[in-house]
C-alpha cells in the first residue's frame, strides 16, 4: 500500500521509493530509505501534509510525496 | 602544550543538521564578536567570528545547517564549496544526539570529502534522558573520527571542542581511508577504475581528492561534472564518456540510478554503525515535545491557537511598538526643532530639516517594530513552533504555489513589507522566498491605511468600512493570482520537497535571541545610512527646487497689503490663506510638481489628476506621505480645520469612482524605498528588484484602468 493511504497510528515498512530527481533524492536522504519502519503520527488538520516518525524524529511530507512511497504493514522489522 | 606548531591562525568551520544546535554553539564559541553578512553571489546568511584561545587565532565560520551535501540547495552549495574551496583546517560536524542516525548521513560526506573532520556529539544529555545511550569511543574507533561530547544549550564541552580541533589541525597524519562508507563490490569497482582513469586523463593534479570526483561523477553530481569540465577542458568529454559506461553498468546491475543506490548503501552503514554505539532501553519516556504537539497541531484547536500566537504577534508588534515609535518620532522632532531655531536659514538648513531628517525620521520610526517583530520570529523558529506553523498551513500555501513557511512573511505584510520581506529568509528555496518577495507588497500594508481612511471617509462615508475591508481583499486575491501565475511561468518546474523536519520543541535561549534581534536591526539601521538616505535627498531636492519660482502674484506683497488693513482676526484667516496658496503653488511648480503634471497625462485614464499624480510619486518615499502632499496641494492644514481637505476632495474634480481607482492603485503599486531596499537586498539581484517595481506599478495601472472605465461604462460616477 501507500504511505498516503496509511491512517494516523499505523506503522509500515517502507517497500520503495518511487517519483523522480531531486525530490527523490531528498526524500531518501531524511532517510525514508528501504526497510525503513514509519509510523503516523498524525495528518494536519486539513488534512495535509502528514507527519511521520523515523529513525527517531519527526518528519512531515506532503499527500502527494507521500504517494511515491510503497509501505508494507504486514512485514515486522526483525 | 604538545599541540603547539607553527601555525599561529586556524580556520574552523561549523557543519550540521538544522536544529543540531550549531548557531547555539557557535554564539557560545564567539560571543558577540561574530560578523554577519552574505555569502558571496547569494542571500544564504554567513556568519564568522574569531576568538584567540590557547594560543591561536581561531576564526568560526558557520556554515549553512544542511541535511546532506548532494548539491540540491543554495544552502548545500555554499557548504560543500567552503570545505572544498577554502580548505579550513579542521571542519567541525555538530551531531544531535538523540537524532544520531539521520545526523550520520551528512557525517560520512564530510568524511568522503577528505577533510579534518571532527564530531561534536551535542545534547547527549537528552538523548540519554530519552534512553539512548551512545558509546563514543566506538563511535569514534569505527569511524576513524575524534569525538567530543557537548551540550551547547549549557556551555559545556565547549572547550574539550576547541583543543580537539586544534590539535586535529596540528596532526599531519593522513587520514585513513579506510573508514569510509564502504559501497558494494560493483560499485566499489567502478568507483575505482574511474578514479584510475581520471588519474591517467589529467596532468595537472585535480584540487579534490581522486576518490571523492569519481563518486560525484557517479553519482552524477552537475557541479563537480562543471568543475571537471573546467580544468581538463577537452579530456573531461573521454571522462564524462568513461562516467556514463560506469553509470549505466551499474543502472543494469541494479536497475536503478546509482545515486539512488548509493544513497541507500550509506545508510545501510549508517544501520551498521548505530547497531553498535547506540544502546536503547526499552523502558517508554515521556516524550513532552510530542505532547505538546498533541494540542499545537490538534485538529480542533491547532489552527484557533496558531491564530492566537499570530494575533499576540501583531498586537504586540504595533500596540507596544508605538510608545517607543512616539518617543522616536517626538526625539526626530526635536532635534528638528531645535535644528530649527539655532541653524540660521540656508539650503543646507532646508536639506538637513526637510530632506535628511523627515526621511530617515520617518522610516527609522520602524525600529520598535522591527525589534518586536523579529523577537516573535526568532522565538517561533527557535522554540520549533515555525515548522508547525508551516505544517498548519501548508495546504493552503501550496495553492498559491508557494511552502507553508511563505505565511508569515505575508502575514507581516499587512505591517509593514520591510520586516515582511526580511523574514522571507526563513524560507530556505531561492525560488519560494523569490516568489514570496515579490507577493508580500500586495498585502496592503499599515501606512496605506491613512489614504483609505481619507479617501474612502471621504467619497464612500457610511460605507468607508466596507469599501476598506474590500480593499484587502483585492490585495489577497491579486498575490493569489499571481503566485499561481508566477509558478506556473517564471518558477516553473517542481516544487521544492516540502519534506520538513519537526524538531522537538526547545526552551529558546535569552543569548540567541538577543544575537538575533540585534542582527536583523543593525541590517536595518545600515540600510537607513545608505539608500533611504540617498532615496530621501533625491526626493528633497526635487520638491525644493527649483528655489526661484515665478509665483502666479507676489504673495509676499500681499500679506503686507492684508497687515496694512484688515481686523486682526480677519488678518490672521487671510494671511494663513495666503501662506497656504503659496505652499500650494511652490510643490506645483517644484520639479515634483512639474514630473507630476507631465506624467499626468498616464494617470487621466485611471481617473487620477496631477495633483494625484504628485501625491503618488512623493509616496514612493513613504506611504503616510501621500495623505500629506495632498494636504499641500489643496492648501489645507489638517490642524486648521479637521474636514478641511476633506472638503477640498469633494470640491474639486475627484469622483467616488476616480477615488476608488485611486486606493486600488495606491494598494498595489511599487512599494515605498525602505521595502524596495530590502528587496534588493534579500533577493541579491537588481533585475528582480526592477521586475518588482516594474510588476506591481503595471499591475496597479491596470486594475485601476479597469475599475475606473468600466465604472464610466456601467455609469458610476
Amino acid at each position: 500500500m501507500l504511505l498516503s493511504e496509511m491512517k494516523e497510528g499505523q506503522t509500515g515498512i517502507i517497500v520503495h521509493v518511487g517519483g523522480t530527481g531531486a525530490l527523490r533524492r531528498r526524500v531518501l536522504e531524511m532517510g525514508l530509505t528501504k526497510e525503513t519502519e514509519v509510523y503516523v503520527e498524525k495528518y494536519a488538520p486539513l488534512k495535509d501534509p502528514l507527519e511521520l516518525i523515523i529513525k527517531g524524529y519527526h518528519i512531515s511530507l506532503r499527500v502527494e510525496e507521500a504517494a511515491n512511497i510503497t509501505v508494507d504493514r504486514t512485514i515486522r522489522k526483525p | 602544550m604538545d599541540f603547539l606548531i607553527h601555525k599561529k591562525s586556524i580556520t574552523i568551520a561549523l557543519a550540521g543538521n538544522p536544529n543540531s544546535g550549531k548557531t547555539t554553539i557557535f554564539n557560545n564559541i564567539t560571543g558577540t564578536r561574530q560578523k554577519v553578512g552574505n555569502w558571496p553571489g547569494v542571500t544564504v546568511e554567513k556568519k564568522e567570528g574569531s576568538v584567540s584561545k590557547y594560543g591561536y587565532d581561531l576564526k568560526i565560520v558557520d556554515l549553512p545547517g544542511t541535511y546532506s551535501l548532494t548539491p540540491f540547495s543554495i544552502e548545500e552549495i555554499v557548504a560543500r564549496d567552503f570545505v572544498l574551496e577554502e580548505s579550513p583546517d579542521v571542519v567541525i560536524d555538530i551531531i544531535d544526539a538523540s537524532n544520531l542516525e539521520r545526523s550520520l548521513y551528512l557525517a560520512t560526506q564530510l568524511r568522503e570529502l577528505d577533510c579534518n573532520v571532527l564530531f561534536a556529539l551535542n545534547m547527549a544529555d537528552l538523548a540519554t534522558s530519552r534512553g539512548t545511550k551512545i558509546d563514543a569511543n566506538k563511535l569514534s574507533e569505527l569511524l576513524d573520527v575524534p569525538v567530543v561530547f557537548t551540550i551547547g544549550n549549557k556551555n559545556t564541552g565547549i572547550d574539550s571542542l576547541l583543543k580537539a580541533a586544534i590539535k586535529l589541525a596540528g596532526s599531519k597524519s593522513k587520514i585513513s581511508q579506510k573508514r569510509k562508507v564502504k559501497y558494494r563490490n560493483d560499485i566499489e569497482n567502478s568507483i575505482s577504475k574511474l578514479q584510475n582513469f581520471i588519474e591517467k586523463r589529467i596532468e595537472q593534479k585535480l584540487p579534490y581528492n581522486i576518490r571523492w570526483t569519481a563518486i560525484k561523477l557517479l553519482e552524477n553530481d552537475k557541479i563537480v561534472r562543471e568543475r571537471i569540465h573546467q580544468k581538463t577542458g577537452n579530456k573531461s568529454l573521454e571522462i564524462f564518456g568513461e562516467v556514463e559506461t560506469h553509470r549505466k553498468h551499474l543502472l543494469d546491475r541494479f536497475d536503478d540510478d546509482p545515486e539512488i543506490v548509493m544513497t541507500d548503501e550509506r545508510y545501510g552503514f549508517i544501520a551498521g554503525i548505530i547497531k553498535e554505539v547506540v544502546t536503547k532501553s526499552t523502558k517508554r519516556r515521556i516524550d513532552t515535545s510530542r505532547n505538546v504537539d498533541l494540542v499545537l497541531t490538534n485538529r480542533f484547536v491547532g489552527f484557533p491557537i496558531f491564530i492566537l500566537f499570530i494575533w499576540i504577534m501583531f498586537q504586540t508588534t504595533f500596540v507596544a511598538g508605538s510608545y517607543p515609535m512616539e518617543w522616536i518620532d517626538s526625539g526626530v522632532n526635536w532635534l528638528s526643532a531645535m535644528l530649527e531655531l539655532f541653524l540660521p536659514d540656508s539650503l543646507f538648513k532646508d536639506l538637513l530639516l526637510n530632506g535628511i531628517i523627515a526621511g530617515v525620521g520617518s522610516v527609522i520610526i520602524f525600529l520598535p517594530n522591527i525589534l518586536i517583530l523579529f523577537l516573535f520570529i526568532a522565538i517561533f523558529e527557535d522554540t520549533g513552533y515555525m515548522a508547525r506553523a508551516a505544517f498548519l498551513m501548508d495546504k493552503i500555501m501550496h495553492l498559491i504555489g508557494l511552502h507553508g513557511k511563505s505565511f508569515i512573511p505575508m502575514l507581516m505584510g499587512f505591517g509593514c513589507n520591510v520586516p515582511a520581506v526580511m523574514a522571507t529568509r526563513t524560507l530556505e528555496s531561492n525560488k519560494d522566498r523569490i516568489l514570496t518577495i515579490l507577493i508580500t507588497p500586495f498585502m496592503s500594508c499599515s501606512a496605506k491605511l491613512p489614504i483609505y481612511i481619507l479617501l474612502a471617509g471621504t467619497f464612500f462615508s457610511a460605507k468607508a468600512g466596507t469599501v476598506i475591508f474590500l480593499i484587502y481583499i483585492t490585495g489577497i486575491i491579486f498575490s493569489i493570482i499571481t503566485g499561481r501565475l508566477f509558478r506556473s511561468t517564471l518558477f516553473k518546474g517542481a516544487d521544492a520537497p516540502f519534506v520538513m523536519e519537526l524538531p522537538p520543541y526547545r526552551v529558546p535561549m535569552i543569548k540567541s535571541l538577543v544575537i538575533h534581534m540585534w542582527d536583523r536591526s543593525k541590517m536595518f539601521l545600515k540600510k537607513m545610512g545608505g539608500i533611504i538616505l540617498v532615496g530621501s535627498v533625491i526626493v528633497w531636492m526635487l520638491t525644493a527646487f527649483p528655489r526661484n519660482i515665478n509665483y502666479s502674484m507676489d504673495y509676499n506683497e500681499e500679506i503686507n497689503k492684508i497687515n496694512a488693513s484688515f481686523t486682526e482676526k480677519q488678518k490672521k484667516a487671510a494671511i494663513t490663506k495666503l501662506k497656504l496658496a503659496k505652499k500650494a503653488e511652490k510643490a506645483e511648480k517644484s520639479f515634483m510638481g512639474r514630473i507630476g503634471k507631465t506624467i499626468a497625462p498616464v494617470f487621466a485614464p485611471i481617473g487620477i489628476d496631477w495633483r494625484g499624480s504628485v501625491a503618488l510619486l512623493t509616496g514612493f518615499v513613504a506611504k503616510e506621505i501621500v495623505v500629506s502632499t495632498f494636504g499641500i496641494l489643496y492648501a489645507t492644514e489638517e490642524t486648521d480645520e479637521p474636514d478641511a481637505l476633506k472638503n477640498a476632495l469633494l470640491s474639486s474634480e475627484m469622483t467616488s469612482l476616480s477615488a476608488l481607482s485611486l486606493m486600488i492603485f495606491v494598494l498595489l503599486y511599487l512599494p515605498c524605498v525602505a521595502t524596495i531596499a530590502t528587496i534588493r537586498r534579500e533577493t541579491g539581484s537588481l533585475k528582480w528588484t526592477l521586475f518588482s517595481v516594474v510588476y506591481s506599478t503595471s499591475i496597479a495601472w491596470a486594475a485601476a484602468f479597469f475599475v475606473y472605465q468600466g465604472g464610466k461604462i456601467l455609469g458610476l460616477t
